[in-house]
């Protein structure tokens, strides 16, 4: 249950800032790029954790330096990304001998198994996000709304860029253990787009994305348990079931709103 | 009088020839200079280079003291460069302005916040202050960056063709509220406008490659023609017009 919490904290912190900054797309290469180092760690028999965490960051900061130099087109770059990683997960995880790693575990998740380090690992994350959040809330903000401005003022602009991304990947890394790869990216997106759906204010945006993220993760946790069905799964459909109930009852109250004001 | 900053001989190349070449010329305290060209003949580039954005091949730029140690440029670049439909509030754009001097530390103090809400009066946007961006019309949304860029008082105020968003029942007020400003500070505005402009410039620039100053703010068809642009001007005889002497 704790890393269910650290989990939302972690994930609507960094989903509203790749949602605010439609770097979506972005993160699905990510996820599935630190697969590779997940099939490494595997086949060299160290962490895969870590080796998605290396993976997962070099990753980033590639796409996020190429598209800062212009030298090739954002999107193409990601798709290259996204099937080189999962191209070499899947060979290194061929390639390890005997041992027939839980691969769906990684694929698509598993709270349960989730061991008392990854929850560490998490709960470091929320306080360095959280904190990095709050220091730099403003700078961070209007770097990622216009860059261009942002510019004109500080040459930092590029650092901050190159944090920001590195403490997401990071911090999808550590929510596979939660979600999988295939999953993750639902975990960091959902929440936010339920919170704008009632409110357009930065900060509200990501304090709702975490209570949305809590109340779908503890549910789909609860609901698994007891239908005995995949839980990263779970999650993923009843944050979706939220994000349909929030938009419908926000519809009708707007209808009722304008219909009382004539 | 004083200067804010001069320019001397200054040349900026993007790689392949000049963008501006051997540019010289000097802005005080109470300017408004309209800057007029062809496109691609430098204007914004002109822009980037007192910005700091650019670093020219040749030449140098000296800021007065105040300039250089307050950083105090307000700018409002041409068609804004932000996500319209990105979750951030009037008074949180308007309030970016102050990061100029900031830098990396992002609070903001209550003084700040006041000044903003006074920027946010200033420019009737009230109603809207808690708004965001993609609830705004063009003409608001062009107000809410002057807001961004006067917030900090600047002493000299950068504009880049701000005509070109503002819908045309908000142009005039726009441009009295420039008036206005004017007062306080210095400005450069980047127009291809010259007609609506005329009446509120008190000087122009042609930059082509190279930079043309007038010192009065008159103009005519053949003056423009002898630049080497091809600028047109339609006027009737009873309009007001403006006459600026032949490039030397």
């Amino acid at each position: 249950m704790l890393g269910a919490v650290f989990a939302s904290i972690t994930a609507g912190l960094a989903g509203t800032y790749i949602v605010s900054r439609r770097m979506v797309f972005l993160s699905g290469g990510i996820t599935h790029a630190s697969f590779g180092g997940i099939g490494i760690g595997y086949y060299a028999g160290f962490n895969p954790v870590i080796g998605a965490a290396i993976f997962g960051i070099i990753s980033a900061l590639g796409v996020e330096y190429l598209s800062v130099r212009h030298k090739i087109r954002e999107d193409s770059a990601i798709g290259i990304l996204w099937a080189f990683g999962m191209a070499i997960g899947i060979i290194f995880i061929y390639m390890t001998p005997g041992y027939s790693p839980n691969l769906m575990s990684y694929l698509f998740g598993s709270i349960l198994t989730v061991t008392y380090a990854d929850i560490i690992a998490l709960g470091i994350m929320s306080l360095l996000l959280i904190s990095y959040f709050s220091i730099f809330y403003r700078t961070i903000l209007y770097i990622s709304y216009d860059e261009a401005f942002a510019r004109t003022y500080s040459p930092y602009v590029n650092t901050f860029k190159y944090i920001t991304t590195a403490l997401i990947a990071l911090t999808i890394v550590l929510n596979i253990r939660m979600a999988g790869v295939i999953l993750v990216l639902s975990l960091l997106t959902i929440p936010p787009n339920i919170a704008m759906i009632f409110t357009r204010v930065y900060s509200r945006i990501i304090i709702w994305s975490v209570v949305a993220g809590f109340a779908g993760t503890a549910a789909g946790y609860v609901i698994s348990y007891y239908a005995g069905i995949p839980v990263g799964a779970t999650i993923i459909f009843t944050l979706v079931l939220i994000w349909l109930i929030v938009k419908g009852i926000f519809r009708i109250v707007m209808m009722r709103g304008k219909r009382q004001k004539p | 009088m004083l200067y804010l900053f001069e320019m001397n001989s200054v040349s900026v190349s993007y790689g392949t020839g000049f963008a501006l070449r051997d540019v010289s010329f000097r802005v005080s305290e109470s300017d408004f200079i309209g800057v007029i060209g062809p496109n691609g003949g430098g204007k914004t580039t002109l822009l980037k280079v007192i910005l700091g954005l650019i670093k020219p091949v040749s030449g140098k730029i000296i800021f007065s003291n105040d300039l250089a140690s307050g950083n105090s440029i307000g700018y409002l670049p041409q068609i804004s460069t932000g996500d319209i439909t990105y979750p951030v509030t009037v008074t949180d754009v308007i309030l970016s302005g102050m990061m100029i001097r900031k830098k990396i530390i992002s609070r903001m103090s209550k003084k700040d916040k006041k000044r903003a809400a006074e920027v946010i009066d200033e420019l009737g946007l009230s109603a809207l202050a808690h708004s965001s961006l993609n609830e705004l019309s063009g003409g608001q949304l062009q107000r809410v960056f002057l807001g961004r860029a006067i917030i900090g008082n600047p002493q000299l105020l950068l504009l880049d063709e701000p005509g070109n968003f503002v819908d045309s029942n908000f142009e005039n007020d726009f441009y009295e509220k420039l008036r206005d400003l004017n007062r306080r500070m210095a400005i450069l505005m980047v127009s291809h406008d010259i007609g609506m402009i005329s009446s509120y410039v008190k000087s122009y620039a042609c930059v082509n490659m190279g930079l043309h100053y007038h010192p009065s703010s008159e103009i005519t068809n053949e003056q423009l023609l002898a630049y080497g642009c091809p600028v047109q001007l339609i006027t009737h005889g009873e309009v007001p017009h403006t006459v600026l002497k032949i490039h030397s």
